[in-house]
């Protein structure tokens, strides 16, 4: 069973906590350090960022670190060697994020085909679109056993969720708003009436809240309603103040 | 066999919608209406009538004699240059203006390079007194001063784009970044034939009124609505899909289209994406690109701000592909003096990305009794700063 389904569609009422960092910030070879200390300091899911230059559903913490790892020498070929060991010491789920054009480069096969002898068990992949998905890279996925993770918004209409729903595997990640990664922090009327809406529609799959939260706060409200919660742009913002080593501080201070 | 868009929104394997879902309900709101819309008798009356008194249409397509005789060979020049705002932009900008008030928006965003998008958008905008955000790249902004203190004038708020290169590519992350945050109430208006479906059929739709006139135009002149070549330079792709479009399926009308080679094609320093480029996805679109082999979007470069976008739209990347246009590549030293040639012979000053188009009588042999159109895009004030340096004026 891939590692994601079983993390996040047991029964337990347990919550998760997702953390997204850029591969290759803030230097070139922290990828499977962060990777370690997050798995020690109780995160339950990764996202590893694949960098892009032209992340256009990112706001600029994101944009200022995918620009530095670029520049610091990141690259798909690199990252893949930084993570050939790591199912040696890690065993949450990993998920990669990133842009479709890089992963196109590679070869959409070859990817997937690499992410499962490296052990990575899904993709986000913000700009394939889900009929194009459907229609071409469906079966290269589950040939391989990656679950792509498909996104929802605050206007994506009911009928649209319940056909995300059907397809997808593993989780559904819930844009919290309309609105890039990193922007203002905490939840208003309108996230939590959406919130509820889709918790109230008894989804197959579990689902993950990102985008928007930052704190200890926002995440303990993001979870009252979902299964788990993303954070991204915060995590990266304290590698940038505080540096690699200062990961534990940061997650205990989400979780408590 | 057509090489126009078919009904999923692609030109053969390019175009498309590759959009993150967030994007998902403005474009596909977009897209379950745009040819509803046009096709209303209000739109196209009010559009039309927009063309004719504002803009200034139809415009001269006008045999350039002297230019003939030097070249031997029949040259009509389709003079966009006389337009409203200075180019064929504004023909899209009042398209889409009309279409944003159809769908009951009431804030535009834009992206420019060079300004004369943003300056053909903001001067829509006053005309209709909507709100407009322009972004533009903070080293554009710089290097394109009167077309920002035009924007200015007309009322637009420009915002200068900060990330990335800080050029016309990050300007458009920009604006569909603004887009993901305000879905309800903003219409982006794209400025050339690129972005997700249907930005690049709805384009090439308000600018085919270009191919149209050149129809009426030549018959009148030459007896025939069919040229033999059209010519047109290439960035995204506007001008060259507007002076294309209704003879895009009409093969005995040969398509000629001028990319920037810049300082040469393979000297590093080039905008020719249709060599340099691999197929990739560029602003939600799939089509040719250049890039890095890790899929990085690269910068490209010319003379002509209108040119340097390191993608061009999928109509292109069809017709290259399936070999439908000839593609040739001008560098800026051949542009520029084609560009001098055209002020000197006929007394028009050519914007530099037209002069491009103009260059391909250097290069390209034709026949004494060939009709050979060439779009005359836009005009070259703007570009006055650039002819003086280069020529020592």
């Amino acid at each position: 069973m891939n590692r994601i389904n079983q993390k996040l569609q047991e029964k337990s009422n347990e919550k998760l906590l997702s953390i997204y960092f850029t591969a290759g910030y803030p230097n070139l070879n922290d990828t499977a350090t962060i990777i370690q200390d997050l798995e020690k300091s109780g995160v339950g899911m990764i996202e590893i960022g694949l960098p892009f230059s032209d992340p256009l559903a990112d706001g600029p913490t994101i944009q200022a670190s995918s620009t530095q790892a670029l520049k610091n020498g990141m690259t798909t070929e690199v990252l893949f060697d930084q993570l050939k060991d790591i199912r040696k010491t890690v065993n949450i789920p990993l998920v990669i994020m990133g842009y479709f054009n890089p992963i196109l480069q590679y070869g959409v096969e070859a990817f997937c085909k690499k992410c499962r002898e490296i052990g990575i068990d899904g993709l986000i992949i913000p700009d394939l679109p889900v009929d194009v998905f459907n229609d071409r890279y469906k079966s290269i996925f589950e040939t391989y056993d990656i679950i792509n993770v498909f996104l929802i918004t605050p206007q994506t209409s009911e009928e649209r969720v319940r056909f995300i729903d059907s397809i997808s595997q593993g989780f559904i990640y819930m844009v919290s708003s309309a609105s890039v990664t990193g922007s203002s922090s905490g939840f208003g009327d309108i996230q939590t009436d959406y919130f509820k809406r889709i918790a109230k529609m008894n989804l197959k799959n579990p689902q993950v809240i990102g985008f928007g939260i930052s704190d200890h706060e926002s995440y303990a409200q993001a979870t009252k309603y979902a299964k788990g919660a993303i954070i991204g742009s915060a995590f990266i913002k304290n590698l940038s103040k505080n540096g690699v080593d200062n990961t534990e501080q940061f997650i205990q201070s989400i979780l408590n | 066999m057509t090489y126009n868009i078919n009904e999923k929104g692609y030109y053969g394997e390019f175009g498309g919608a590759y959009i993150p879902e967030m994007l998902y309900p403005n474009v596909e709101e977009l897209r379950q209406n745009y040819l509803k819309v046009m096709a209303e008798p209000e739109f196209q009356e009010e559009f039309n009538a927009l063309l004719k008194d504002y803009v200034g249409r139809p415009s001269p397509l006008y045999f350039a004699k002297r230019l003939s005789e030097k070249y031997n060979t029949k040259i009509y020049l389709k003079r966009e240059d006389l337009n409203h705002t200075g180019a064929h932009k504004i023909n899209n900008t009042i398209g889409q203006i009309l279409m944003a008030k159809r769908l009951g928006k009431n804030r535009i965003i834009a992206e420019t390079g060079a300004g004369q998008h943003g300056v053909a958008t903001a001067t829509v905008c006053a005309l209709m007194g909507l709100e407009c955000i322009v972004y533009m790249g903070e080293i554009d902004i710089a290097r394109q001063a009167p077309n920002v203190a035009r924007m200015k004038m007309l009322g637009a708020t420009v915002v200068p784009a900060l990330s990335g290169s800080r050029t016309l590519k990050d300007a458009t992350n920009e604006a569909i970044r603004d887009w993901i945050n305000n879905p309800v109430d903003t219409h982006y208006i794209i400025g050339s034939v690129v972005g997700p479906h249907p930005y690049p059929d709805m384009v090439a739709r308000f600018q085919a009124i270009v191919s149209e006139e050149i129809q009426w135009q030549l018959k009148e002149k030459e007896g025939t609505t069919k040229p033999d070549y059209v010519v047109a330079c290439v960035g995204g792709g506007s001008n060259a899909a507007g002076a294309f479009y209704h003879f895009l399926d009409d093969t005995e009308v040969k398509l000629i289209a001028v990319e920037a080679a810049g300082k040469g094609v393979h000297s590093g320093e080039s905008a020719a994406t249709s060599v340099l480029g691999k197929e990739g996805i560029i602003h939600g679109s799939k089509t040719l690109l250049m890039q890095t082999p890790d899929g990085q979007v690269t910068e490209p470069y010319s003379i002509s701000a209108g040119l340097d976008y390191p993608g061009v739209g999928p109509m292109h990347a069809h017709l290259y592909k399936s070999g439908r246009a000839e593609f040739i590549a001008i560098t800026d030293d051949d542009a520029m003096t084609a560009g001098l040639e055209l002020c000197k012979r006929e007394g028009i000053i050519p914007a530099i990305e037209s002069s491009h188009a103009l260059a391909v009588f250097e290069h390209k042999k034709f026949q004494p009794d060939d009709v050979v159109v060439v779009s005359l895009s836009g005009r070259g004030d703007k570009d006055l700063e650039t002819y003086i340096k280069h020529f020592n004026l």
